[in-house]
């Protein structure tokens, strides 16, 4: 819906298509140019970043370039076994992390619905929280001489930090999991809390009204009608935790790392020819995610790609809220 | 045996004073990683097996000289902050509003585009990034800082503001114009107050993410750009553990005043909906 005046169709016949998309052209360009700024900052930093970055990676440009066309990087990226292995570990964080914030979340959501409000504030609490901050306290709490550690010593239930078990800096990097979920459920909860509230009521109780028992009317109703919600919240947790840096470089196992800790050292490596590695490498960071998205997007919702544009609102669920 | 267990959790969760000590419980873990922090700051030599340390102040008194360059990192990340979060706003307010209001060819496909830098590592379009900013004269000043800060947040306020746009009724401001109001009249009476809590809601999220930022301004700072999170990182790899939690109790604080004042804005569903709806 514009504001701008659509002219009535004219009679000639001839000119009158050719004159409605005039028409309908005018009419979109309000949108567009709303769009304008958006599109030129956003695709000349990340489109234009992306172009520049390729062309250093394939030795076009760049420190250490003579300009001519080399696949070197990328042979000397995929070639090594300790890419393959990051590429696992990124991968294997990234599905846990999001896997179990998701599933905290949709309860904690549900349990916030019925609370008061102090409760979804002290939820929120932690949501400002830098993750820097975040790794500091999750390391002096779950260290081998940390508090828990010194709390447990003190109660006799372990003899000494030795029995402590290592929660960080392990080879299965549980304080990377910990610390992703302890970040992420208030920042899906918070989402998932509105979704939730724009869900009216009346389809639950006329779903227990029709005889479905409480968990029946979970799955069947509140479930489908929250998926928007959860894929896009989960969504953009998984690309978050699957390009995060200093959360596992500082609580993550020493070996093997993940992926954007190699591109991290390969950039910050003395020799500057390890440049163009370092920008091969986050290029296929970037390549993976993005088609971890879109496969993502089309398992979630079958036609991803066509429903954003046959939402007159685009927010079917959130038309609900007021 | 499991139907045992199964209607034991539901009468307890339709309980009101269990769900009130579970979301307790909850809330407490939440909490817990800062009550190290906390005790660490105004701890000295809190060695292994103690339960309770020396208190001091020392660790806070060292935070404001200027070696530790807590001064310095906090005021350019406030600035860097301030600025990407107003420039965001500037873009963001009226792209929402063509997202949240309009229909037009390729609506889906331009919404992806904008969401792509927060779903995206940005890691290899930094280094892209970075070349351009070389070439500029940019790299590691503040306006590229703010520059590269604008990726992830335009995304984030442009979300929130489409799906408030998304409930904005149009009439009020025909009828304001009708009425013989000018543009700007009717954007700052009518259309502002409107859409106010969206506004605030991405503006919290812009500021939140701008000054929480570590990686972005690494790389693009080049060293010369040192705000608050680099001298935690930096801190956070040396030994001095008391001091590194009060540099983490630091980097809290404008956070928490900036929720303490918009907690009534996040209360709104149809702001906060738009995350919820790439």
């Amino acid at each position: 819906m514009t504001l701008m005046p659509v002219p009535s169709p004219k009679i000639n016949p001839k000119t009158s298509i050719v004159q409605a998309s005039w028409a309908a052209a005018k009419g979109y360009s309000g949108a567009y140019l709303r769009l304008l700024p958006a599109i030129a900052i956003v695709g000349g930093l990340f489109g234009g970043g992306l172009v520049l970055a390729f062309c250093q990676s394939i030795g076009l440009m760049g420190i250490t370039s003579d300009g001519s066309l080399s696949l070197s990087a990328y042979q000397q990226a995929l070639g090594d076994r300790v890419f393959w292995q990051s590429l696992n570990l990124s991968l294997y964080l990234a599905i846990t992390a999001t896997a179990f914030s998701t599933v905290l979340s949709i309860a904690l959501a549900l349990l916030l619905q019925r609370a008061g409000r102090w409760a979804s504030f002290a939820c929120q609490l932690t949501l400002p929280i830098p993750h820097l901050v975040g790794i500091a306290g999750i390391l002096l709490l779950l260290s081998p001489s940390g508090l828990l550690s010194r709390l447990l010593l003190s109660a006799g239930l372990i003899a000494s930090d030795q029995d402590f078990p290592l929660l960080v800096n392990d080879r299965a990097n549980l304080g990377v999991l910990i610390h992703f979920v302890w970040k992420e459920v208030p920042f899906m909860t918070l989402i998932l809390l509105a979704v939730l509230r724009g869900i009216r009521p009346e389809f639950g109780m006329q779903a227990r009204a029709l005889g479905a028992n409480p968990w029946q009317c979970f799955w069947q109703v509140t479930l489908p009608l929250l998926r928007p919600g959860i894929i896009s919240a989960s969504l953009i947790v998984f690309g978050f935790v699957f390009g995060s840096f200093e959360v596992p470089f500082l609580l993550g196992s020493t070996a093997p790392k993940t992926l954007p800790i190699l591109v991290y050292q390969a950039f910050t490596d003395t020799d500057l020819a390890q440049r163009s590695v370092a920008i091969a490498l986050g290029l296929m960071l970037s390549f993976i995610s993005m088609v971890l998205i879109a496969l993502y997007l089309w398992i979630g919702s079958g036609k991803a790609f066509r429903r954003p544009m046959a939402q007159p609102a685009s927010s079917s669920v959130l038309g609900e809220v007021q | 045996m499991r139907n045992l267990v199964r209607d034991l959790v539901r009468k307890s969760l339709k309980d009101p004073v269990a769900q009130k000590m579970l979301l307790l419980l909850i809330v407490s873990v939440l909490f817990l990683p800062f009550l190290p922090l906390l005790i660490w700051s105004f701890a000295q030599g809190w060695y292994f097996p103690q339960l309770i340390p020396q208190w001091t102040l020392q660790n806070w008194s060292t935070l404001f000289t200027t070696s530790t360059r807590v001064g310095q990192g906090f005021v350019q990340s406030l600035v860097i902050a301030v600025c990407s979060t107003g420039l965001a706003l500037l873009v963001g307010m009226p792209a929402g509003r063509a997202l949240g209001m309009m229909d037009f060819p390729g609506k889906g496909a331009i919404k992806l585009f904008l969401l792509l830098p927060i779903i995206v590592s940005p890691l290899a379009t930094l280094m892209g990034i970075q070349f351009m900013l070389i070439r500029l004269g940019l790299s590691g000043t503040l306006l590229g800082v703010v520059l590269v800060h604008l990726l992830p947040t335009i995304p984030y306020i442009t979300l929130v503001l489409s799906s408030v746009y998304a409930n904005f009724d149009a009439d009020y401001e025909i009828q304001a114009r009708s009425l013989g109001a000018s543009a700007w009249q009717v954007f700052r009476h009518i259309t502002l107050p409107l859409i106010a809590p969206g506004v605030v809601v991405g503006a919290l999220f812009a500021f939140l993410i701008s000054w929480n930022e570590f990686l972005l301004t690494f790389f693009v700072g080049s060293g010369r750009v040192f705000t608050l999170p680099m001298v935690l990182f930096t801190a956070l790899q040396g030994g001095n553990t008391g001091l590194t939690a009060a540099i983490a109790i630091t980097s809290i604080l404008p956070a928490l005043v900036f929720l303490f004042f918009s907690s009534r804005a996040l209360d709104d569903n149809a702001a906060i909906g738009g995350l919820g709806n790439v």
